[in-house]
This record gives structure tokens, sequence and C-alpha cells, in this order.
């Protein structure tokens, strides 16, 4: 039914409250929409915050989901984006025993050319980081994968867009649309 | 220092005031304790109506704003006290009706944790709500009250819930009333474009075939007057969504009928032949388009809309003119030529023609034995002289009565429109008749909604309101069944019903009662029942298996609306 899927960065500026969160995921919940992944964090602006949201839709959708969100009373503008406008990042946390460190000699050579990080080691496990794209991320996991992994976790994707975003301007003027 | 506290719950009574509210729909319970003693030490100023139900009361401020413009209110419990108002606040979000409803909950320090009569009401009604919120501290009373009715009430209206803690409610707090007037990421009315209006007016102009397709928008934003001179001046055709109905006399010479499913055959069929259309505070629901790929493909489309997420949600606009169109519509008309459409409009009276022909006749006249729902509306027609405000439940009786019902003023036709609830009529005519006491207040409901709240008989006879309830008895599910017949070869799976005598639960309410069953017996039936000056119970026993025309098939384009 739903032709030209597309993966599209949703940015939505609120204020705080509780229960927005719930607000907002029930109207991709409504039109049946999978949130891919979603971040909440504070934005450029004191006791503004930024929601990030990924999801894959048509764009006719997005653009009317946007609309919807931007209804609500607490949001103050929303936004999508496509990949190419987006500067875009998650991280990954890969957990690995410290003994496969020491005894497997690629592990080491792994880490150096996927520019990860070690954050921690103890004896018992080592944990490294890797922030990038999801197909360096997974290319990290991948290659991990064989040497036994005891946990793995990634983020949501974090984005900032190419084009400015004027919400202060917006919170000026009063919300516009 | 503790002559200036008062409590949370005081402070809520204290807010409604201030707000102007001297109405609450509502039903008692644990949680809400607090608010109720208040409203015991205030009822000069506040008169509580006890519905039998908490959904009886939703539909009560539905019915009392629809018809008064003003914002409803419901107190209800926690628990199920708060689960009961679902329904009606999902249908007043649908329906764009502003209310405000404040619900008891437990105490803050035993949220989540399942104590009695705890439900997540935000949870749950977060997405029928415009704005919800939950207090837990009084001193955030006034302000969020002051911030609910400004969000109920402005922009697109529609519902907003409060919860509040019961220890809220005894907390002690100094209260100070500030009314709201903005809500910093809220934008009600979206800003004008004036270059899009004059581009509007130029397409108006140039349109040989215009038509205007109006809805509730009109009715909420005050905008009759509006409409009116604008369809005068440019002389178009103008036809009506069902929440629509009554914002325009049914006797002007412009108004040609309703839209939709069960609407006017000229309108359906023309919407496909106009080369312009001017969707005026309506939103392209399915029920009026039809199958979306058949709708108004061949015309220009300009949608006058104050919610920017409805325009082109789901028809694709060539104009939207964005903003309340009590101001738009003005500035609009002052850019058009003074027209008249005559071979246009003519087209319209040829197949309101073959309507007649076809079906109207034969539903307001009958030459058959068993009574039609038409006929008994017209005769309140003729007995209320198109002045009574007219209450509909959900089925083929309301598509009936909104088809021939006749209205000379504004804010007459309550019905529930987006939600189609069943249960809808009976509380909301108690509400209209408390919203407009003068004016005559008519319900019409089918078998099946009237028994969904029926129990709202008590309400009516506790509180006096001189309803006037018409029951149009088929002993069927009307609509469920003609459906049944028309799509699923006459498998009349759980339509029918088997019903209680009407009249004695009536009359065991003390409302005065009466059966008809013989159309000599009708108008004098119905005659007696407006002349009299309390409530009052008519049965009207009609043809079983009637259905209801023109009609639209679902999945069926507009043009192809079926005459029988």
């Amino acid at each position: 039914m739903e032709k030209d899927k597309e993966l599209f960065t949703v940015s939505i500026y609120t204020e705080n409250n509780i229960g927005l969160l719930n607000r907002i995921s029930a109207i991709f919940l409504k039109r049946h929409v999978n949130i891919e992944s979603l971040t909440s964090s504070q934005s450029e602006i004191d006791d503004i915050y930024r929601f990030v949201i990924l999801v894959n839709v048509s764009e006719i959708k997005i653009k009317r989901i946007i609309k919807q969100i931007e209804k609500q009373i607490e949001v103050i503008a929303a936004f999508y984006h496509t990949d190419k406008e987006t500067i875009f990042l998650e991280t990954a946390l890969y957990k690995v025993k410290s003994k496969s460190l020491f005894e497997k000699k690629d592990i080491q050579k792994i880490i150096k050319n996927s520019q990860a990080n070690i954050v921690t080691v103890s004896p018992e496990y080592f944990v490294i980081e890797k922030t990038g794209w999801r197909r360096e991320t997974e290319a990290l996991y991948n290659s991990l994968e064989p040497y036994g992994l005891l946990q793995f976790v990634r983020s949501g994707r974090i984005s900032v867009t190419k084009e400015p975003m004027n919400i202060s301007q917006i919170l000026k003027t009063d919300k516009i649309k | 220092m503790s002559k200036n506290l008062i409590s949370g719950a005081e402070a809520v009574i204290k807010s409604l005031i201030e707000e102007g509210v001297d109405l609450i729909y509502g039903y008692p319970g644990g949680a809400i304790m607090p608010v109720y003693d208040e409203l015991y030490k205030y009822q000069k100023e506040i008169n509580h109506v006890l519905t039998r139900h908490e959904q009886g009361a939703t539909h009560a401020a539905q019915g009392y704003a629809r018809v008064s413009g003003k914002v409803g209110v419901v107190t209800a419990t926690s628990g199920p006290g708060a689960t009961n108002l679902v329904t009606g606040i999902a249908d007043a979000q649908i329906d764009s009706t502003p209310m405000v409803c404040i619900t008891g909950q437990v105490a803050s320090h035993l949220l989540g944790s399942d104590a009695f009569q705890e439900t997540d009401i935000i949870g749950i009604s977060t997405p029928v709500t415009k704005w919800n919120y939950q207090v837990t501290k009084a001193s955030e009373i006034p302000d969020v009250i002051s911030k609910a009715f400004y969000i109920a009430r402005s922009g697109r209206p529609g519902p907003v819930l409060i919860d509040i803690t019961k220890d809220a409610q005894f907390e002690l707090m100094h209260f100070k009333y500030k009314k709201c007037s903005s809500v910093k990421s809220y934008k009600p009315e979206p800003d004008i474009s004036f270059d899009e209006i004059k581009k509007a007016a130029d397409l108006i102009n140039k349109s040989k075939k215009p038509l205007v397709v109006w809805g509730q928008g009109v009715i909420l934003g005050n905008a009759e007057e509006e409409l009116k001179d604008f369809i005068e001046k440019s002389g178009i055709p103008s036809v009506w969504t069902i929440l629509g109905l009554s914002a325009l006399p049914t006797n002007h010479h412009l108004n040609m009928g309703m839209v939709g499913m069960h609407g006017n055959y000229g309108p359906n069929i023309l919407t496909n032949e106009c080369d312009l259309l001017i969707a005026i505070g309506m939103r392209f629901d399915d029920r009026v388009t039809g199958n979306l790929d058949n709708y108004a493909k061949q015309a220009k489309i300009i949608h006058m809309e104050i919610d920017p997420a409805e325009v082109n949600k789901n028809v694709d606009v060539d104009i939207a003119l964005l903003g309340n169109v009590k101001k738009t519509i003005p500035i609009l008309t002052k850019h058009i030529f003074k027209k008249t459409h005559e071979a246009w409009i003519s087209k319209f009276k040829l197949f309101d023609k073959i309507e007649h022909e076809k079906v109207i006749n034969e539903d307001l006249f009958p030459t058959k034995d068993g009574l039609t729902m038409g006929e008994v509306v017209k005769i309140i027609n003729e007995e209320t002289n198109g002045d009574a405000v007219i209450v509909t439940d959900v089925g083929q009786h309301q598509m009936v009565a909104c088809r021939y019902a006749r209205f000379n003023k504004s804010k007459s036709n309550i019905t529930s429109g987006g939600l189609g609830t069943m249960g809808f009529a009976l509380p909301a005519a108690l509400g209209a008749k408390m919203g407009a006491p003068n004016r005559e207040v008519v319900a019409i409901i089918g078998d099946g909604g009237y028994q969904m709240t029926i129990q709202e008989l008590g309400t009516i006879y506790q509180t006096g309101a001189a309803v006037k309830i018409v029951v149009l008895n088929n002993d069927y599910l009307g609509m469920v069944r003609q459906w049944q017949q028309l799509f699923f070869d006459k498998r009349y799976a759980s339509t029918e019903m088997i019903n209680p005598d009407f009249v004695k639960i009536a009359e065991g309410y003390y409302i005065d009662a009466k059966k008809v069953d013989k159309r000599s017996d009708l108008k004098k039936a119905v005659n007696e029942m407006i002349n009299s000056k309390k409530p009052y119970f008519l049965e009207v026993c009609v043809e079983k298996e009637a259905n209801v025309f023109p009609m639209i098939p679902s999945g069926a384009s507009v043009s192809d609306v079926r005459l029988e």
C-alpha cells in the first residue's frame, strides 16, 4: 500500500512535560508507523528539549505526521529531514572478555582499524566505544561477534541539520503554522 | 497566615467560577470527594448535575457546549469514573467540541502502586485530548485550569483533561487567579495570508461552476453571517457537511443540501462536476468524500481552515487559506465580484427534482402503510416551525433527521458526527436544553442508541429539563441492518432487537410518555409533545426494514450515489 518509503530524521523542539513523549509516540502508533530509534535531550536553548526520531515512511505520510506533532500544545516546532540533509551519528558500546584481547591478536587490529576507543579495561572484560554511521558500528559488531560479545548496545541516532533551524526566531514570533 | 489559605479543591471551584462556569455535569467518587465537598459549599454559584453514568456527563457537556458555544465542564472520580469519560472525550476531540474534564486521582504517593481506583487516565486520554495534565500540587491548580480553558476554547476547540491527585485537593495554597491568554508553544490561529486570499478570489471570479462545501468551522467560528454574505455576493450554490448543518437557514435560496454518504443527490453528483470547490471549515471526512481517487478531481480546490494539520490531509488542495473563517471569509468576500450562477444552480434543482420523485416524496408523504422516519421529522418541523434544536444519535434516524429537519437558526443541529457515538443523543439533549433553556429541544433517537444511555432519563427527570424525546423504533439496529441487506445478502447478524416497553420505562422515571403506531395519530401526538412544558417521551413505531437513500456505498465515488 505505502510506496516510496524512505528513512527520515524527525526533529521536534518541545517544552518539557511529563507525558509529551507518550503524546508524540501515540501519533506514530495511531498511523501504524514503527519508530526505528528515538533520543531526547536538552537543545541549544534553555528549557527547550529536542527529540530526534528515526522513521521509515513515505514523504507524504511524514509530512502529515509532522503537522499532527506540531499541533500538540507543548511542541514548538517539528521538522523532517533526509539523510542527505543532516549530519548524524550513533554510538555503540561493545563489552568483550578481557581474555580475548590478550589471546587473540586480531582483535587489537580490528579495534585500531575501526577507529574505535577502548573505554575501560578490567581483568574480566573491556568496553569498546564506536561512534559513527550505522554501517560502521555494524561492521565492528560483525568483526567482534566471533570473539564473543558479553553485551552490545547502540544508541538512537543523534543528528544536526545542515540548514539552520531558527527555533529562537520561532519562539520570539510565537509558533509558526 | 492560614486565613488566606484555601484547599486545592476550593481552588478548583474558584478557578471554575473565574472562568464563568455555572454548570457542571459529573459523578462523585472517592478520589474527587474534596472537590464535591466544595461544590456543596458553592452550590449557589455552580449547579452540579448528577448524571447516571459518567459517559452521560460528557455528552451532556457536549450538548451544552455545542448549543451555547461555551466550554462544557465535567467532573468524575478516578479509575472507572475517569475511564467512563473516554468515549465522550473522543467524541469531543473528533467533533472539535470545547470541554474541560476534571478527574480525581489517587494520592500522589500512591501513583503507580495499583491503588484502589487508580488508572492511568493521562495515558489513556492522551490520544483523544487536545491537552491533558496531571496536577500533584495544589499550587498548580489555578494556572492549570486557566490554561485548560484557554486551550479548550481557542483555535480549533477540543477536550482537555485535568487529573488532580487527592492530596493536591486537600493541600492548602494561596489562591490567585490570572486568566490565560497565551501559551508559549501554542498558536491557536495561524497567520492569514492576504496574497493567498487574493489568489483564491481570482479563482472564484473566473469560475463558471463553483461549489461551496461548508462544515462546522463556520459555526465554531461564529461566521454564519460572514458565510451568508460571501455566498450571496458570489451567488455560489452551497452545500454542507453534517456538522455544518443549521449554519445557514434551510430555506436560503443558495442552500442546496447535504453532501456525503446519505447526503442529497445533486450536491454529491455535482461535486464531481464543479470547476472550483471552496471548502470552508470542513475536513474532507471519508463520509463526505467517498473514494478519494474520484473526488472532485476535475475541480480546483480552495480550503479555508483553522487547523494546518487538516490541509492536504485527505485531499490535496490548490489554495489553502489558513485562519479563522470569521476573519478570512470577509476578506475574501471583499475581493470577489458580485455574480449569479443561474444555469449552474438549475442543475441542482434538476437533481433535486429527481431526488424528490425517487426518494423524498415517498419519505415525507408515504403512500404505503408503514410510518416513515421522514414523515415524523416533517411533522416535528411543522410543529416547531423549524425553530427547535434537533439532537440526534447515530444511525438511520440521524441521517433522516439531518436530511429533513428544517432550521432557521445556527447551533441547532447537535449530533455525533466524526465518532458516531450511539447513546449520544439523550444526554446531549439534556445538555442542549440546559444550554438553551428558552428553546425547544427535540431529541430524535433510534431504539438501539436510546438503550445505550437510557438511564439518563433519571437525570432529565431530576433536573426537570423539558427535553422532548422521540424514539423512532424499528426494532432493529437499522443502519447496520441496511448494510446487511445491501452488502451481506440479508444476513441480519445480531441486529434485531426485542425491545422493552419504552413507555413504561419513561413512566417509571415519571416522564409523560406516549406510543404511536398509526399515521392518523402521529400529528396529534407530536403536537401534544411539543406543547408540553415538561420532559416528554414519544415512541413512534416505524417501518421495520426501511432504508436510507440516497447512499454512496462505502468505497464508491460521490458521483455513484444511489437512489435505490
